[in-house]
């Protein structure tokens, strides 16, 4: 009796110290997933609710990510109304106090930005806009940046005996980003002004990076899929200055690009948008490495 | 090796855009980099790129939220607290075959609510309102109330739920759906189809509400596991007693998780124990007799869930329902001058549902449903001979358009066999459903 009492003490020791070892980390996309363990490393057990196969707007609160929410150290969203048709309830449901807003363990990546597109009219006939601007912010890589500072004061915040770790790695990442992004911006120099037609505003930051010249959007309005006749104008619109490139997502549907990308003759390149989102955005580095190399190869 | 420490002096400088402003310092990096730059060639270059980029952009500081985010805009004063506020605006055009006043569930009690095919034509639903806010830092509430299209305004749910309770506990008090099976908490505006299956119907009129406390407990574990518990009144099966104690218990346990990265499930099994006093509404027999009058005694009810729902792509989601709800009553029937009948009355009566929706395009979705009840027969001394029992059944079909995720427009059609007697009721409903105000997030 007092051998399996021992036994079971140890196992309960056994079964609480790898919990402690890593801070378990609920990231609400692959980038801010794939971000959080550039900068946490082997501290860090991060799991992902969402693949950049799925349109973030329309997660649904499923038990598998409430039970991941329940035991989560710390939640890392994008914030400004990205999710929130889904993880107010996680939240809510996970029985969790340390990741409620507000409280140590919620983190959103759009605390550390100034966001794009704030609308100074706030009306649904406009479509799906945030009203705290657009929330799509991964795909420029100085938002990454700025965001990798924040969250590694974050995990600092969470873990305060392992401050010195987490700076080191954050300063080696930045290291590895700045390079990066230099490589990006000389290579990607030639797509300045270059002209875009994009599928939704969550390109806009990809535009903004660049210096695309974003002429026309597929969407008439934010989330609002085209029609026919929407297309049609569309069509007619860009008859006379017609567009190098119509960019869209893995995740979009491919069909209204294709179906303009005949009539207009330009190229339709499907973007990652998100880690995972093609075979060689495996993490952060790969996902701009493929998308500047995608719109090279397509102008 | 020595030469890596200027580096790594640089390279804590540029994470630190705060001081970077000092013009002077960034010009001796300037010539430290300089002399760097034969030794580190294009490691340098990248380098001073980012330093001529913090120099040239300091309009990006990254540790400190920008002066003027919008959260921060917003009207301040005394509305700065104001609750999220969202109201849902819904009605329907109804067509039966057969007059909507004499529909009923064969076999199974009157449970009152909102049970039937409801008024003919044109007919206003629930406008729902809802308001919700954290509190402070331990509780938040919310408060939704539906106005009627008869202009009453009626408390669907007004509770407060803990926010910071340990261990994955959370608590509710007030007044909420009771947390059993898998539509109940659901709300209206959300449900997949125009009205609830004739299992909820029967068993609870439509809806099960609780006015009491309610404790769930969420598992540590990668599985979901829910474990539930509440204490309180609530209505049909159980009335008021007028006694200090409770007359309604519910047990559940909800498990879950993922198949794959396109599919997920969750399954459930729960227990309500209610006790009802005088609850007025018996059954009759074959003839249209009342067999009695009002019921004194325990109703237990189990009720398994399951739902799945695969989505193979962003813009395609098929979802799979069913539950199964068996009660049984022990008690004492009397008729309707309080005459006790029998002391010793036990039924069983029990009703599942199927249904599944697809959704095709981002913006259709259809469905189908199959609802299916057994009233078995009562047994009591003295119970007639050759009572039968009733078999109502429902066959539903449902097709939906969604212009964006605020608006829906639905058609349903019934073929409603619920009164059991051999001549369908075909239904047509036409729906709508639109929200406006504060944006609402579903539960799964």
């Amino acid at each position: 009796m007092k051998n399996s009492l021992r036994l079971l003490v140890l196992l309960m020791v056994a079964g609480v110290l790898p919990a402690q070892a890593a801070l378990k980390v609920l990231a609400t996309t692959p980038d801010w997933g794939a971000l959080t363990t550039e900068l946490g490393g082997e501290r860090v057990n991060v799991y992902v609710a969402t693949t950049a196969l799925q349109d973030v707007h329309r997660v649904e609160a499923k038990p598998s990510l409430v039970a991941r929410a329940r035991s989560a150290d710390l939640v890392v969203a994008t914030g400004a109304e990205l999710e929130v048709g889904w993880l107010p309830v996680l939240i809510q449901e996970s029985g969790n106090s340390r990741i409620q807003p507000g409280a140590v363990g919620y983190f959103e990546a759009a605390s550390a930005l100034r966001l794009l597109e704030v609308p100074s009219k706030l009306d649904r006939a406009m479509g799906d806009i945030h009203p705290q601007g657009n929330p799509h912010v991964q795909l420029d890589p100085h938002n990454i940046a700025a965001v990798a500072h924040a969250l590694t004061a974050k995990l600092s915040a969470l873990e305060p005996a392992q401050a010195a770790y987490y700076a080191a790695r954050a300063q080696a990442f930045d290291a590895r980003w700045a390079e990066a992004m230099h490589r990006w911006e000389t290579r990607a120099a030639p797509l300045k002004g270059v002209s875009v037609v994009i599928m939704h505003r969550d390109q806009a930051y990809l535009c903004h990076w660049l210096g695309l010249n974003e002429v026309a959007s597929i969407e008439p309005k934010p989330g609002v899929p085209p029609t026919a006749s929407y297309l049609g104008q569309l069509v007619t619109k860009l008859a006379g200055t017609p567009p190098k490139l119509i960019l869209l997502n893995a995740y979009n549907d491919a069909k209204p690009a294709k179906w303009l990308s005949e009539r207009v003759h330009a190229p339709a390149v499907v973007l990652p948008f998100s880690v995972g989102g093609s075979p060689e955005a495996k993490d952060l580095f790969g996902l701009f490495d493929d998308t500047v190399n995608k719109l090279l190869a397509a102008q | 090796m020595l030469s890596l420490r200027p580096m790594a002096a640089l390279l804590a400088l540029a994470l630190m855009p705060a001081i970077a402003g000092a013009a002077d310092e960034v010009s001796a990096l300037r010539a430290e980099l300089q002399a760097l730059k034969n030794e580190y060639g294009a490691r340098v270059d990248a380098l001073e790129a980012r330093i001529q980029q913090l120099e040239a952009a300091p309009a990006m500081p990254p540790s400190a939220p920008p002066p003027d985010t919008p959260a921060q805009k917003s009207s301040g004063g005394a509305s700065a607290f104001n609750p999220a506020i969202s109201l849902i605006l819904g009605g329907s055009y109804t067509s039966t075959s057969r007059d909507p006043a004499d529909w009923n569930i064969a076999g199974f009690p009157p449970s009152g609510g909102e049970v039937g095919p409801g008024e003919r034509s044109f007919s206003l639903g629930e406008s729902e309102l809802t308001f919700a806010a954290n509190i402070d830092p331990y509780f938040s509430g919310v408060l939704t109330a539906a106005i009627t299209g008869d202009n009453e305004i009626e408390v669907e749910e007004a509770f407060v739920r803990t926010t910071a309770l340990p261990d994955g506990f959370t608590g509710k008090v007030g007044r909420f759906f009771s947390g059993f099976g898998y539509l109940n908490e659901i709300h209206a505006h959300a449900w997949d189809f125009v009205d609830q299956p004739l299992a909820y119907q029967a068993m609870f009129g439509g809806q099960s509400r609780q006015d009491g406390v309610q404790l769930k407990w969420l598992a540590p574990t990668d599985l979901f596991i829910e474990l539930g518990a509440e204490a309180g009144n609530s209505g049909y099966p159980a009335t008021r007693d007028g006694s200090n104690g409770l007359d309604a218990a519910t047990l559940f346990a909800h498990l879950g998780g993922d198949v794959g990265d396109n599919t997920s499930w969750r399954a459930g099994l729960s227990w309500i124990d209610s006790k009802a006093q005088d609850r007025a509404g018996g059954i009759a027999d074959a003839f249209g007799t009342a067999l009695f009058d009002s019921f004194t005694g325990n109703a237990h009810t189990w009720v398994v869930d399951g739902v799945l729902k695969w989505a193979p792509s962003p813009r395609r989601q098929l979802k799979v329902q069913g539950e199964y709800l068996h009660r049984e009553e022990s008690g004492e029937i009397a008729d309707s001058l309080r005459v006790l009948l029998a002391d010793d009355y036990r039924s069983t009566r029990s009703g599942w549902y199927l249904q599944s929706v697809y959704q095709f395009t981002p913006r259709w979705r259809m469905g189908a449903r199959y609802d299916s009840l057994d009233s078995g027969t009562p047994h009591y001394t003295l119970a007639p001979d050759g009572l039968l029992s009733a078999s109502p059944d429902r066959v539903s079909l449902m097709l939906d358009w969604n212009p964006s995720e605020f608006s829906r427009l639905r058609a349903q059609y019934d073929w409603d066999d619920a009164r059991d007697d051999g001549d369908t009721d075909r239904i047509l409903r036409l729906q709508y459903l639109y929200g406006i105000g504060a944006h609402g997030a579903h539960k799964y």
